[in-house]
């Protein structure tokens, strides 16, 4: 054998973690990683752009994935540096400076879901509420819908959205259980949500400054017993003299 | 195995130009083992990393190229321009970071690689670098004299030139070997 034949001796199938590092590299092929949650495991899916996606870890995860963004995922870590901000985003329960990849979603949920996760930790809003600040007060309907279909649920923390009367509403991950869990999680009781849903609480305001707010508000939780004022609908409180908390803005 | 690749490029390509996503997968497959096997005795361990680099590379050229673009290209010579661009920058680094360098290890004792490879890759080492490139990209890859001209952006004289001499240079070494 000439020396350029025996040189074919160099040639040789490429190692696996080429093929998948390039797919993952791509974005053709995300990346995922098991993640410990209040609600259980969940996977976290991830590609180039950002994270892609959150469900529960079962043995239909991948399926699902599948089903839902046209491309499959592999367990892989995650990018350098993200391992870390996944595990803060899924505790914080807002993205922060992770990046997440949008691409799934419309602008216009793309915008809910942005306001989605500027909610406090520990605090509620409803659905109405989440509409008017994408200024589109009729799109209750459609803002349900973005939630239900939220792809980063805890990261974009949709269990801090209720419905309108104040009942705490459904969750995509794995049912209104797992929303109650995260809200109890939080320090925000969901007993005492459905109270005041029950008796037709809706805002709550302070008769020393006169500010109204949302009842989970960090400012109207500093209220005094005999100072705090309750009402139905932002209406009343202005006739009563109230003006909107800037922060929580009802 | 060349005989079967240029035709299966074509397609490829073609097929790239109309389902970009679609296809990708199947041009890593089909160039992934080429790559792999030029870039290794160039680059030792890292040439796992240099042509992962280089398809998601290639992947984000193609997709700001019109179809029309797409199926003009030379698939293969195309891709290893982008390698060995990266081949460049990489040996320059390391040129820059001298604690960074491997020493070859010529006796392949602590290479999980057949002796017969662990052996050709130590005798390519003792090569040039112009002709052990040259060598590898015409007598490894398998690519044309006019293809490693084009990527390489030096005369197909010169190439020749490199691989005849390190040919040669091989046939003296094993003859040493052989004592």
């Amino acid at each position: 054998m000439n020396i350029e034949e025996q040189l074919h001796i160099l040639r040789r199938p490429a190692p696996g973690p080429v093929t998948t590092g390039t797919l993952l590299g791509t974005g053709l092929v995300d990346g995922y990683a098991v993640y410990a949650s209040p609600v259980g495991d969940v996977v976290v899916s991830f590609n180039p752009r950002g994270v892609s996606s959150v469900d529960l870890a079962d043995d239909g995860s991948e399926e699902r994935f599948r089903d839902r963004f046209g491309r499959p995922m592999t367990l892989a870590r995650p990018p350098r540096g993200w391992e870390v901000k996944i595990g803060r985003a899924i505790e914080a329960g807002t993205p922060a400076d992770l990046p997440v990849d949008f691409r799934s979603v419309t602008p216009f949920r793309r915008s809910v879901l942005e306001v989605t996760a500027s909610i406090p930790r520990g605090q509620v809003r409803s659905y109405g509420w989440l509409a008017r600040q994408v200024g589109n007060e009729g799109a209750v309907r459609a803002v349900g819908s973005t939630m239900a279909s939220n792809p980063v649920p805890l990261i974009v923390p949709c269990h801090r959205v209720v419905r309108t009367d104040g009942a705490i509403g459904n969750y995509s991950l794995g049912g209104p259980h797992n929303k109650r869990e995260l809200l109890s999680h939080e320090g925000t009781d969901p007993e005492w949500l459905e109270s005041l849903a029950r008796r037709g609480v809706r805002y709550v305001g302070s008769d020393t400054t006169h500010i109204v707010c949302h009842p989970t508000c960090a400012h109207s939780r500093r209220i005094a017993d005999s100072r705090r004022r309750e009402f139905s609908d932002l209406a009343a409180a202005v006739d009563h003299g109230y003006r909107p908390c800037e922060v929580c803005r009802p | 195995m060349q005989t079967v690749f240029f035709p299966v490029m074509e397609e490829l390509r073609d097929r790239l130009a109309g389902d970009l996503d679609g296809t990708f997968e199947d041009l890593v497959t089909a160039i992934r083992d080429d790559l792999y096997s030029g870039l290794r005795p160039l680059h030792g361990t890292e040439a796992e990393d240099l042509a992962q680099e280089a398809l998601i590379r290639a992947y984000r050229a193609l997709c700001g190229y019109e179809p029309d673009r797409i199926r003009a290209l030379r698939l293969r010579p195309w891709i290893w321009t982008i390698a060995l661009n990266l081949s460049r920058n990489q040996a320059r680094d390391r040129a820059r970071r001298p604690t960074a360098v491997e020493l070859v290890d010529t006796h392949g004792v602590h290479d999980p690689e057949p002796l017969d490879t662990a052996a050709w890759e130590a005798r390519l080492a003792c090569l040039p670098l112009a002709q052990r490139r040259a060598v590898v990209l015409r007598h490894v890859v398998d690519l044309s004299y006019p293809e490693i001209a084009e990527i390489t952006g030096r005369p197909e004289g010169t190439i020749k030139a490199d691989v005849s001499r390190g040919l040669a240079r091989l046939r003296t070494i094993m003859q040493e070997e052989r004592g």
